[in-house]
């Protein structure tokens, strides 16, 4: 029985004009093939391309050289299949959290019925129930990007892609939401892409690891991590974890680490 | 306190109860004593200036001859009549100048070509003060009620539009993009997203507007009219009758007074989710 492929690009670049000469390339040669299930984490500094990789996945921007396809479907602008979690929840601050997370439906011209009792489900699944008729501003940074995840869920897409999303949550909170994030993942059996800045935490939630660097955006390697699941904080003191997080330091040429 | 488990539900905004009726601040409370009593010195100091002194009527009238004239006009049905008539130039010239901004200002922001053609003229004709072609107006329309309007919407209009535009055009990329990744028609991504999150904007045009609208109808009975309060103005001070005046000025103050609290009230419905608006 073979896997499905959700997502591949071979040899996938992006490059930009400028007015005055040679043009800005973003992205060089990126092969990467994930299977359906997997969790895949992009691990890279500022500028190594992979917010823009994660746009090109999204169909929010066009790939100017290789090939990118989703379940099959080169990739030449948004899909409905996909879902996106941003580094800022990006709710919408005059719906309350209920038709937050209905938005999905509401965009594609979609019969809400259908998707409210996954919505009230989904929201159970993040800790949210009986928050429904909140407005964002009543909710914490944590408790917003959970709906924001829980709105990426809702339409059930084959794929979900995750840019930096704890990024603006501080460091305690972020730990709790990788946890709940593994629980999401596990309860869901979704695909997920997720991009992030800290070492420790692509390797606590990846089964790969993509590594990159930066200009131009190339792939500098990827590991897989070898932890079973599902995987506690624990875990990040062992070491084999400090070990493959060296390894990762090692290939992004980090002299200090970064988180 | 033990400390709940961090992956419980998170401590409810507030329990289950019916609401307490939030006591008075301390602030309110002296607000209720201090503003009548500010009112009372400065009303009765004034009429005991005015009648200690002997001021003559033509300069400062008091209270008393103030309120007088007020109830007077009133009585007669003199300052109801003419009430009725700027209350129509000013909502039927402030809805009309609302209107064409709203739609002027979606068209603009949204087609290109429209916005890089005309957006230098606005910016243009902003800086003209446009109650200048006040008597220009009278002139051709006339000393009816029809000339008033077209001088309300003439200065209503501009900082409305100006507002839509800028909100309009100030949806943050990354709503757009969270639109675009879902799939959603530029129509919807409008709708859905541009226009809630221009309407703080829109909404500060229009309180902006409002009070325009008023300046514009007085001023512009002042220019020329046969009826309404500004005219009432001008006929009471031909007449000396300063005091009439003076009730002409309480009633615009209660029009001013009514229609920021309705601007308010509506504002705190419509933006209840605005961080700093509400």
């Amino acid at each position: 029985m073979t896997v499905k492929t959700i997502i591949e690009c071979r040899k996938l670049g992006k490059s930009y004009e400028t007015i005055d000469g040679d043009p800005v390339v973003a992205l060089e040669e990126i092969d990467l093939k994930i299977s359906e299930g997997e969790f895949i984490c992009v691990v890279g500094p500022s500028g190594c391309g992979k917010s823009t990789l994660l746009k090109i996945f999204a169909g929010l921007l066009p790939y100017t050289s290789g090939a990118a396809e989703l379940l099959g479907q080169p990739i030449t602008g948004a899909r409905r299949d996909i879902g996106v979690v941003f580094q800022n929840a990006v709710l919408l601050q005059w719906r309350n959290v209920l038709n937050n997370v209905l938005l999905p439906a509401d965009a594609q011209g979609l019969p809400r019925r259908d998707y409210i009792d996954r919505a009230h489900e989904l929201l159970a699944m993040v800790g949210l129930s009986g928050f429904e008729n909140k407005y964002p501003f009543e909710l914490s940074g944590g408790m917003q990007q959970r709906v924001s995840i829980t709105r990426a869920l809702v339409h059930d897409p084959a794929l979900l892609l995750m840019d930096e999303p704890f990024g603006a949550l501080d460091a305690m909170t972020r730990e709790q939401m990788n946890l709940d994030l593994q629980r999401i993942w596990m309860q869901s059996g979704k695909t997920v892409f997720l991009i992030t800045h800290s070492i420790p935490e692509a390797v606590f939630l990846g089964d790969r690891v993509v590594v990159m660097t930066a200009r131009p955006g190339r792939m500098a390697g990827i590991l897989d991590i070898p932890f079973a699941r599902p995987r506690s904080l624990d875990v990040t003191a062992t070491p084999e974890f400090g070990r493959i997080v060296t390894q990762i330091r090692k290939m992004l040429n980090v002299e200090q680490g970064i988180d | 306190m033990t400390h709940a488990p961090a992956n419980a539900t998170p401590s409810p905004a507030a329990p289950a109860q019916p609401k307490r009726k939030r006591a008075m601040s301390a602030d309110r409370r002296m607000q209720l004593i201090l503003v009548p009593l500010v009112f009372i010195i400065t009303v009765g100091g004034w009429e005991a200036i005015v009648r200690g002194l002997n001021v003559n009527a033509f300069v400062l009238p008091a209270p008393s001859d103030i309120l007088l004239a007020l109830k007077q006009g009133f009585a007669t049905g003199l300052l109801w009549e003419a009430l009725k008539v700027t209350m129509l130039e000013i909502v039927l010239g402030f809805i009309l100048a609302a209107l064409s901004a709203l739609v002027l200002g979606t068209l603009i922001s949204q087609i290109r070509i429209l916005e890089i053609t005309i957006y230098p003229y606005i910016v243009a004709l902003q800086t003209v003060p446009k109650i200048a072609i006040a008597p220009l107006i009278v002139a051709w329309v006339g000393f009816g009620i029809e000339s008033k309007v077209v001088i309300v919407v003439a200065v209503a209009f501009f900082p409305m539009l100006v507002n839509t535009i800028v909100g309009l055009k100030a949806t943050p990329e990354d709503k757009i993009d969270l639109m675009r990744s879902l799939g959603a028609p530029r129509w919807k991504i409008f709708y859905m997203v541009q226009l809630p999150e221009a309407m703080p904007y829109i909404f500060a045009g229009l309180s902006i507007g409002i009070v325009l609208a008023v300046l514009g109808a007085i001023v512009g009975e002042f220019v020329g009219a046969k009826a309404g309060l500004g005219y009432q103005i001008v006929q009471m001070n031909y007449n000396l009758d300063i005091a009439g005046v003076f009730a002409v000025l309480i009633v615009l103050a209660v029009i001013g007074i009514a229609f920021d609290f309705l601007t308010t009230q509506v504002r705190r419905r419509l933006l209840f989710w605005h961080k700093e608006l509400r």
